[in-house]
């Protein structure tokens, strides 16, 4: 005997002690898939038989089962079974997680059982226990249909037991072979005109049109498919040639469609069921009472065959007609499929006399993205990676398609308003909330994130390998900061990762040296790298639309705001919004002259960029730091000197007097410093902006083209206007050790006239080496700059020496995990995720930056 | 830096200037170097003569070990500042020098000369360079601290000053060695206003045995009081009680601006802090009255701070859930000790709820609430950020009603010795008149399905008005 079960699914084991259930269970299932009450039984009670522990067992059958269904793994049941409520509970249990209850019965005849458990040692509670599990077993048999089971298999004897085949076979619903691509087209509503005019669009070729009741075909020459999220009539003028069209198309496997409301209730009617014939099911029925007895059968029958939903490519898509929650996706029950038509609702009225819909969208934390239709709304935007496509093409809005995995939409506007819409219909605010009973989806709600979908421990998976923890710790201090000084998040698609310091020369006077960096990717073999001039300033990214419309439209903020720019922490980094809205126009009139935004195929784009002069932005640390320090330096070395020239001169003095001129040298040096970073930038010309990333435009994060391309494009911008400094770069090869001479000889100039330092990255932007990264980039900071970062007696000899005792690897770790966060961040947020996701990656960033980590590397 | 110590010998006196190697327990011809724990104190003379004689007390401390430590073990001594290599501890005179003096010239401090004792008991002709000097504060500081023990002073400063500067200091005086040493060692981390150890009560004691005799008589005292026990409130009460100056200004011992966050600063400073600890009262008054007026069983506290606010609302039999949401993990702290939740039976921790959160992001935690409050908190957000707050609050939680009140700018005016213009708090992102906070209440009222109206809050000045305002929204029926 062959017994197909779907591949998820509560298999209920029935049949009464001794039947061979557990055996049973063993030949056909996983060990880990069978929960048996014996089992648990010895679990809570340490004893398998122990009767009065069959609560606490069930419960913990229960919780297994619930979890594994939660999860959607395949459970099966081996428990007796054989009494009505029992199995009551545990059908409750499947209908929870939206499993189909399978029962399997072993009807063994309750003399063999007995005999079969007096063998056993274990099992000494005598020969009427089988007898009466099978009397109450049998008693129900006939009525387990009424139970809520579908598919019943029932096993009489031992021979057919042995027998058994078992298959598994996916839901209907499991379509995750099916990859597209698809065009999936919104709620048609009978609007036969504008349907055909969105598959001419799409590129269809449709069979000429004939009237009858004929069906009709439309093919695609790329072999795409068009996918129906349902409501195929109702209110329009031509429902049975959408029927026509879209019956004609699924049977030559060139569209698919899952059922709207519409089409259930449509099916009612045509199964002869008394339905109310209103919401335009009048009109359709009247076309449809014109055709065959036979057109009526197909069309009942091809409503039949309609999935709840649709769960697709690897489950990367859902298709529902109303959406779905993510628990549901891919699962059966009355529920769901009631979910998948309706969506959710109240129970209660709207002024209007419509459902109270609860916003599942609004709750919706899934990867997979899901398209559904029922809803009519003014443009179809995407929120929390879910997309409405119903424009109201009936109620005189238009028929939207979207190009799927190209996430590209398709619209027709409707000939005319075929039914005065039910409510006028909204445009959504940027987050497109919509089915909210808010008076007006307001403006201002978009960028609403949750607090409670971060303060926690995350784990991000990012596309360059392995997942990025962040700690609960770390994550509620970012939340803190970004709470308190953090600009509006839908700006803050990106924040940049700290840069690895290079291994610390071990002779001569440095600490740091380019010899270490450059033999770092020499031995990395990560090919060519470039070398690029480090400026002294404050880090800023920098985000520029063509204008404030455009700004809108990408960013959803409507301030009138055309970019912004911000620092590495999130925070705005001019405090003057104004001087920042010169700023972001004389970088986009620069953008223009320079070709960029048609070069590129964009209106916005993304800049990392260092911005100077230092003292513009560190101010505070200045006053209060810097320079108290290297004066006090420099005066205490001076006193000093002074003291010694007054006393007679003992050669213990000599020597105090030798080392208190060198800190007198280091001070000055220190001052001399310091003054190259500082000047008065009280107009926009004084300030000096120097990119040296081109990170993302539209659809596109810029990672596979070359720094040197990043380097030459930007030079084109820089030249534009005098505030944008342009980078001085060479690409060498590390392997060569000429070229290795020639950047330590650049290195040696740059810093000696005041430069930071420079910076080595592998001149292809990411190089991957098995699971890690090469580093991306490292910095490598002149002698002088140093005093910055450590003092200024930092290269004193017995300073140096202990100095150089410095823990790399914690740094070079933070390094790496920030880079792949931070492009995480901007992949998702070019893929057009969710505000969300891409909010998980910048928020990740800065919590990773709390971490405890040596602040001078 | 240094301490230049020079001590006089007028003509006729009874005593050669050289005897202040005796008083320093130093031979003038010798140099003597010295470990002082933070670095290396090198004591020499400059000029020796009968009539004046010039110690130069020097101290060179390890930059590197006052980060690493000195075993070169994670983190030194210090925090903040000292975990920086880049600051001024090392160079500029501060409570490192303090610690040298005493171990480089002990005796002297304590009055001992084993040659000269009776000229250790006697006041003599000094003069004294500090030099660089740490200060937070200006020169009017220095004058203030040095001033009324009898110095002159001149004070230069060196580079530019602002919050922080550095001083070349020039004192003089006649007065007993031990008594300017004991100032010195007192007052320059005073004037530097930064420990690099952990102050703990024992702090006291030695500060009750260096200026025991002339802290109480001090026009300053309260100031040095704070500054050298670090601005511990706890530890400053009890040091003032050892040096019996119990009548004391509040004033004395009110925290830095970022200790009060979610209070204003200036209102202390304005108006005294008991005033503004009254007029705070007097607003969760009201807030907590309207609450129980309101029938509220669930209340959600936004920006609870430390929990007064709860600590009244839990007082309310009528009340059963109440969370309290602050961004500050500190605050929570402190309002979870505050309302005992530790020691609380589980009722009451079940009504009472302590949990981080932010304005800025909506939570779904907040929904199903009768009522949100929000007591002096929205203006510590960027008006920028004020919608994301809206929508989380009054679009998403929808609590049926919701309590806001913010400070009345046109009450500033009331607080004397405020800058117009200025706001009551550093944190203060804005400051609404009461327009302003209309057409705010108006606008969120509108386009959220709430009713709204405003009140004055605390006592009304006839001519400025109540110094805060309160809107309460209510959640109109069928929204």
């Amino acid at each position: 005997m062959k017994i197909t079960i779907p591949d998820f699914a509560l298999v209920l084991l029935i049949g009464p002690t001794g039947a061979g259930k557990s055996q049973f269970a063993r030949r056909h299932f996983r060990e880990t898939e069978v929960i048996a009450s014996d089992h648990c039984r010895a679990l809570v009670a340490d004893d398998e038989a122990d009767q009065s522990a069959t609560e606490d067992a069930f419960a913990v059958l229960e919780a297994i089962a619930g979890r594994r269904l939660k999860r959607r793994r395949f459970t099966v049941i081996d428990a007796t079974s054989v009494r009505r409520e029992d199995r009551a509970r545990l059908v409750a249990l499947a209908r929870r997680h939206h499993a189909l209850p399978v029962p399997l019965v072993l009807d063994i005849d309750p003399q063999i059982c007995a005999a079969r458990n007096e063998a056993r040692p274990d099992r000494a509670f005598g020969a009427h226990v089988p007898h009466n599990h099978a009397k109450a077993l049998r008693r129900d048999l006939r009525n387990l249909g009424k139970e809520g089971f579908r598919h019943i298999h029932v096993l009489r004897t031992p021979q057919e037991v042995d027998a058994v085949e078992i298959t598994r076979v996916p839901l209907w619903t499991d379509q995750r072979h099916d990859h597209g691509p698809f065009d999936m087209i919104g709620d048609v509503h009978g609007c036969f005109d504008e349907l055909t005019a969105l598959l001419d669009a799409l590129g269809y070729q449709r069979d000429p049109y004939a009237p009858g009741e004929s069906l009709m075909g439309a093919r695609h020459p790329d072999g795409r498919r068009a996918f129906f999220v349902g409501d195929l009539t109702d209110r329009g003028p031509r429902n049975v040639d959408c029927l026509r069209l879209v019956m004609g198309m699924c049977a030559q496997g060139q569209a698919r469609c899952v059922i709207g409301n519409h089409d259930f209730k449509l099916s009612k009617w045509l199964r002869g069921r008394k339905v109310k014939l209103d919401h335009g099911l009048d009109g359709t029925v009247a076309e449809l009472e014109a055709c065959s007895p036979e057109f009526r059968a197909k069309v009942a029958d091809f409503i039949d065959g309609l999935l709840s939903h649709a769960w697709l490519a690897d489950g990367a898509l859902v298709v529902a007609h109303a959406g779905l929650k993510e628990e549901m996706h891919g699962r059966g029950s009355a529920a769901l499929r009631s979910f998948a038509m309706f969506g959710e609702t109240t129970g209660e009225t709207d002024e209007a006399g419509l459902p109270v819909r609860l916003d599942w969208v609004r709750d919706y934390r899934g990867d997979t993205e899901i398209v559904y239709g029922h809803i009519p709304v003014a443009q179809a935007q995407w929120r929390n990676n879910t997309l409405c496509i119903d424009t109201g093409c009936v109620f005189g809005g238009a028929l939207t398609a979207l190009r799927w995995p190209e996430r590209a939409m398709v619209s027709v506007p409707a000939a005319r308003e075929y039914a005065p819409p039910l409510r006028p219909l909204r445009s959504p605010g940027p987050d497109g909330a919509d089915g909210v009973v808010l008076p007006e989806a307001a403006p201002d709600d978009a960028g609403l994130l949750f607090f409670d979908d971060f303060a926690r421990k995350q784990r991000i998976q990012t596309r360059l390998g392995a997942s990025v923890t962040i700690p609960e710790e770390n994550a509620l201090a970012a939340l803190e900061i970004l709470s308190r000084f953090g600009i509006d998040p839908r700006w803050l698609i990106h924040l940049p990762p700290t840069m690895a310091a290079p291994p610390t020369a071990h002779d001569g006077s440095y600490l740091e040296h380019p010899d270490q960096a450059l033999a770092y990717y020499a031995r990395q073999g990560g090919g060519p790298v470039i070398v690029e001039e480090k400026h002294m300033g404050s880090r800023a990214l920098i985000v520029v639309a063509r204008d404030a419309g455009a700004a809108a439209r990408r960013f959803g903020v409507t301030d009138g705001r055309a970019g912004v720019v911000h620092t590495r922490t999130g925070r705005a980094f001019f405090a003057d919004t104004a001087l920042e809205a010169q700023v972001v126009a004389r970088i986009a009139a620069a953008v223009v002259t320079a070709g960029l935004w048609d070069e590129l195929a964009t209106d916005w784009l993304l800049l990392d960029a260092e911005i100077m002069p230092w003292s513009g932005k560190a101010q505070d640390l200045l006053a209060r730091q810097y320079r108290p320090t290297a004066t006090a330096a420099q005066v205490s070395a001076q006193a000093l000197l002074e003291a010694i020239a007054a006393a007679d001169d003992p050669d213990e003095l000599q020597e105090l007097r030798a080392r208190a001129q060198s800190r007198k040298a280091n001070a000055e040096a220190m001052q001399r410093t310091l003054a190259g970073y500082c000047w008065e930038a009280d107009t926009i010309d004084a300030w000096r902006i120097a990119p040296f990333h081109l990170l993302a435009v539209e659809g596109r994060v810029l990672t596979a083209q070359p720094h040197h391309w990043h380097m030459q494009t930007l030079a084109g911008l820089c030249a534009q206007d005098p505030i944008l400094r342009e980078t001085g770069w060479q690409v060498i090869d590390p392997a060569s050790a000429s070229e290795r001479e020639a950047v330590v000889a650049w290195w040696e100039r740059h810093t000696a006239q005041g430069g930071e330092g420079l910076v080595i990255k592998p001149d292809a932007f990411i190089v991957q080496d098995g699971a890690r990264l090469v580093q991306p980039a490292m910095k490598v900071r002149g002698r002088d700059y140093l005093r910055l970062v450590y003092g200024p007696d930092y290269d004193m000899p017995d300073n140096l020496v202990r100095l150089r005792q410095r823990a790399l690897n914690r740094k070079n770790s933070l390094a790496e995990r920030e880079f792949r966060l931070g492009l995480e961040g901007l992949e998702r947020f070019v893929a057009r995720r969710s505000l969300r996701e891409v909010h998980a990656c910048a928020l990740g960033v800065l919590a990773l930056e709390s971490e405890p980590v040596d602040p001078r590397l | 830096m240094q301490v230049e110590l020079t001590l006089q010998a007028p003509p006729g006196s009874d005593y050669s200037a050289r005897d202040l190697g005796h008083l320093l327990h130093k031979h003038p011809d010798r140099v003597h170097v010295r470990d002082a724990g933070t670095g290396c104190l090198t004591v020499f003379f400059a000029q020796k003569s009968d009539a004046e004689t010039r110690a130069i007390l020097h101290l060179d401390v390890d930059p590197v070990a006052l980060v690493r430590g000195r075993e070169g073990r994670r983190g030194g001594p210090g925090e903040g500042l000292f975990g920086q290599y880049v600051n001024d501890r090392p160079y500029a005179a501060n409570s490192l020098l303090s610690v040298a003096l005493g171990r480089g010239i002990g005796q002297a401090l304590a009055g001992r000369s084993k040659e000269r004792q009776a000229l250790a008991e006697r006041a003599l002709p000094f003069e004294l360079r500090v030099t660089p000097l740490a200060v937070h504060g200006d020169a009017a500081l220095i004058t203030r601290l040095f001033a009324p023990l009898g110095y002159g002073v001149e004070a230069i400063p060196l580079g530019e000053t602002g919050l922080r500067a550095v001083f070349d200091l020039k004192l003089t005086i006649t007065a007993r060695l031990c008594d300017i040493l004991g100032h010195l060692s007192v007052l320059i981390p005073v004037l530097d206003d930064a420990k690099h150890y952990w102050v703990d009560d024992t702090e006291i004691d030695k500060l009750v045995a260096r200026a025991g005799d002339w802290l109480e008589r001090h026009p300053a005292r309260e100031l040095i009081t704070r500054r050298a026990l670090k601005h511990r409130r706890d530890l400053v009460a009890d040091a003032l009680a050892r040096l019996d100056l119990s009548a004391l200004d509040e004033d004395a011992v009110a925290p830095p601006a970022e200790e009060g966050a979610m209070e204003g600063a200036r209102e202390a400073g304005a108006a005294g802090r008991g005033a503004s600890i009254r007029l705070h009262d007097q607003r969760l008054d009201a807030v907590a009255a309207i609450i129980a007026e309101s029938g509220a069983r669930s209340v959600l506290d936004l920006g609870c701070g430390e929990g007064r606010l709860i600590r009244r609302l839990a007082a309310q039999a009528g009340i059963s859930r109440i969370l309290g949401i602050d961004p500050s993990r500190r605050a929570l702290e402190a309002a979870a000790a505050r309302l005992r939740l530790d020691e609380a039976d589980e009722r009451m921790r079940e009504r009472v709820r302590l949990q981080a959160g932010s304005l800025t992001y909506g939570d779904r935690r907040w929904r199903g609430f009768d009522a949100a409050t929000l007591v002096e908190v929205i203006e510590h957000i960027d008006p920028a950020r004020l919608p994301a707050l809206e929508a989380g609050l009054f679009g998403d939680a929808r609590p049926g009603i919701v309590v806001v009140t913010t400070p009345d700018r046109a009450y500033n005016a009331a607080f004397a010795g405020m800058d117009p213009g200025a706001l009551r708090h550093d944190d203060h992102r804005f400051e609404w008149d009461r327009a302003e906070f209309a057409a705010w209440a108006g606008r969120v009222a509108d386009r959220f399905g709430y009713g709204f109206e405003i009140r004055p809050l605390g006592p009304v000045d006839p001519v400025h008005g109540a110094p805060s305002q309160l809107a309460l929204f209510t959640r109109e029926v069928g929204a």
